[in-house]
């Protein structure tokens, strides 16, 4: 829900006294500049004066907040997984709309860009015709379900630190989300071993190793964390190791006591460090931990982590 | 025994023998108290520490401020204690639900839970020309919320930004990403002073800005 006028205060439109009303333009306003609220408030007889504003700005303010928390922490594990499968189903149609709808519009339409771009700009044109209209048409559906998926990705930025805050620090609100709908939910993925978390969402790749047909897949999802992507190939697997082993944890934590633990973090940072002190030409330190674990060797990564 | 460098409302107090930071109001977090004073833990606030290293904050009590990442409200707690009106913006809703207490007591603390990357989202609740913007956000990215929420700050006011090294890039060296702050930071901000707040914060660097 976007405010009408972009640009009045929170108060505005809300009843006295009406705390719901309150809730609404609190949570969900937008607005660019501030402006002095306190005057504006007390000059449209929202307030008697600047402390009886202040008042009812506390009173607003705590209840939106606790309501906000509430509703945000009813979210479960389970409405995560639901999310990001549908964020991703709504990128990749978005995706596959606007490059039919692109390449028929290049046909049609001089200066068509390819993708959702093409697509938002086909969008805002003006058909002459019946043909044009279904090119404009289709582009409009690509761009909104685009438009879709960015909702969704806000959501669960929103939802996912809520639901697990360890998982959602350490691995970010989207690979956090990932993990869990892999899983199948934030309790199986707290119960996996970290040498599962590790390759989860390579199963292809897993079985095939287990079969005899291919190396141990270093990793699997995580490899779209900054920490294994980011470090130089020869040390990945020990970087993919090392953050598995902290991603399980984060979700062990999550879902037995769901309080944020700073020192995990902390663990991390300096093992990532370490290992990527390795790549410093004089930086040879003695770190033993590197046997050929699950993937000393060379794999490739397969999934959805493109 | 007032400090000049210290706002009105906090003062250095006996504790147990120690002398230490505090302020008055209502305990948050079971800090030792004195009367209606309670004890400000350097090591758990980055205000703190800046207030303790001596930092000129230019604050003198009774500001309009607005804290950004207010986490469970430990620090921000203090701040309303000295300070006027106080918005406090925290994004994780777990910590939010301490903070909430704090803010029961609190009657000039307002909670929001808010994402502070995105200013747009509260520009409609916390008012223009704040004296002070109080920022402790462990998220990649400190100098561009920084600058975003330059619309808030008056143009005399004060921006106090603790910058955690880790969080924006934890294989650099410290000194690289404080360095990479400042820069950002230049063209919206004249920044007053800044130092390392290692005594009580490993790799966090303290600022003292003012709007250019």
């Amino acid at each position: 829900m976007t405010d009408a006028d972009a640009d009045s205060g929170w108060f505005e439109s809300v009843p006295p006294d009406d705390l719901e009303a309150a809730r609404k333009a609190i949570d969900s306003g937008n607005t660019e500049s501030p402006k002095d609220w306190p005057t504006k408030a007390v000059e449209s007889g929202f307030a008697e004066d600047k402390n009886e504003y202040y008042d009812k700005l506390h009173e607003a303010a705590t209840y939106t907040t606790r309501e906000v928390v509430k509703e945000r922490e009813r979210a479960d594990d389970q409405q995560l997984k639901h999310s990001i499968r549908a964020m991703d189903d709504c990128e990749r149609v978005a995706n596959e709309l606007a490059e039919r709808a692109t390449e028929w519009a290049g046909s049609r339409f001089d200066d068509v860009d390819t993708g959702i771009a093409g697509a938002r700009d086909l969008a805002e044109r003006e058909p002459s015709g019946d043909l044009d209209g279904r090119v404009v048409s289709l582009s409009a559906r690509a761009a909104a379900l685009a438009d879709e998926r960015d909702a969704l990705a806000a959501t669960i930025d929103r939802i996912a630190p809520a639901v697990a805050p360890n998982l959602a620090d350490m691995a970010g609100p989207e690979l956090a989300a990932r993990l869990i709908a892999l899983a199948g939910g934030l309790e199986p993925l707290a119960k996996k071993p970290s040498g599962t978390v590790q390759v989860l969402g390579a199963e292809d790749a897993l079985f095939a190793h287990l079969s005899g047909r291919a190396p141990s897949p270093k990793h699997g999802i995580i490899y779209t964390h900054e920490f294994v992507r980011g470090t130089r190939p020869e040390d990945r697997g020990s970087a993919a190791r090392a953050l598995a082993g902290k991603l399980a944890l984060a979700a062990r934590a999550d879902h037995y006591s769901g309080e944020y633990r700073e020192v995990l973090h902390e663990d991390l940072r300096e093992r990532m460090a370490t290992i990527r002190a390795r790549a410093e030409p004089a930086g040879v330190d003695g770190d033993a931990d590197d046997a050929p674990g699950p993937g000393g060797d060379s794999a490739a990564t397969e999934g959805d982590d493109a | 025994m007032p400090d000049s460098a210290l706002p009105d409302g906090v003062e250095r107090r006996e504790f147990g023998g120690e002398t230490r930071l505090a302020t008055r109001g209502p305990p948050v977090y079971g800090e030792p108290t004195d009367g209606e004073w309670r004890a400000w833990d350097p090591e758990r606030s980055k205000l703190g520490g800046m207030f303790e290293l001596g930092f000129d904050t230019g604050l003198s009590g009774g500001e309009t401020v607005l804290y950004l990442g207010a986490a469970a409200g430990t620090t921000v707690g203090h701040v309303a204690d000295f300070a006027g009106p106080t918005y406090a913006v925290e994004f994780a809703p777990r910590p939010t639900r301490d903070l909430l207490d704090v803010a029961e007591s609190r009657d000039r603390l307002f909670p929001l839970l808010k994402d502070a990357r995105k200013p747009e989202t509260y520009a409609h609740v916390v008012e223009s020309d704040v004296d002070a913007i109080v920022q402790d956000v462990a998220t990649r990215g400190q100098a561009t919320v920084a600058n975003r929420n330059a619309r808030f700050l008056a143009d005399d006011g004060r921006l106090l930004l603790a910058v955690k090294a880790r969080s924006e890039d934890v294989t650099a060296d410290p000194d690289d990403v404080f360095t990479d702050v400042l820069a950002e930071l230049d063209g919206t901000y004249e920044v007053l002073e800044s130092g390392r707040l290692d005594r009580f914060h490993e790799d966090h660097l303290g600022i003292v800005a003012t709007p250019r």
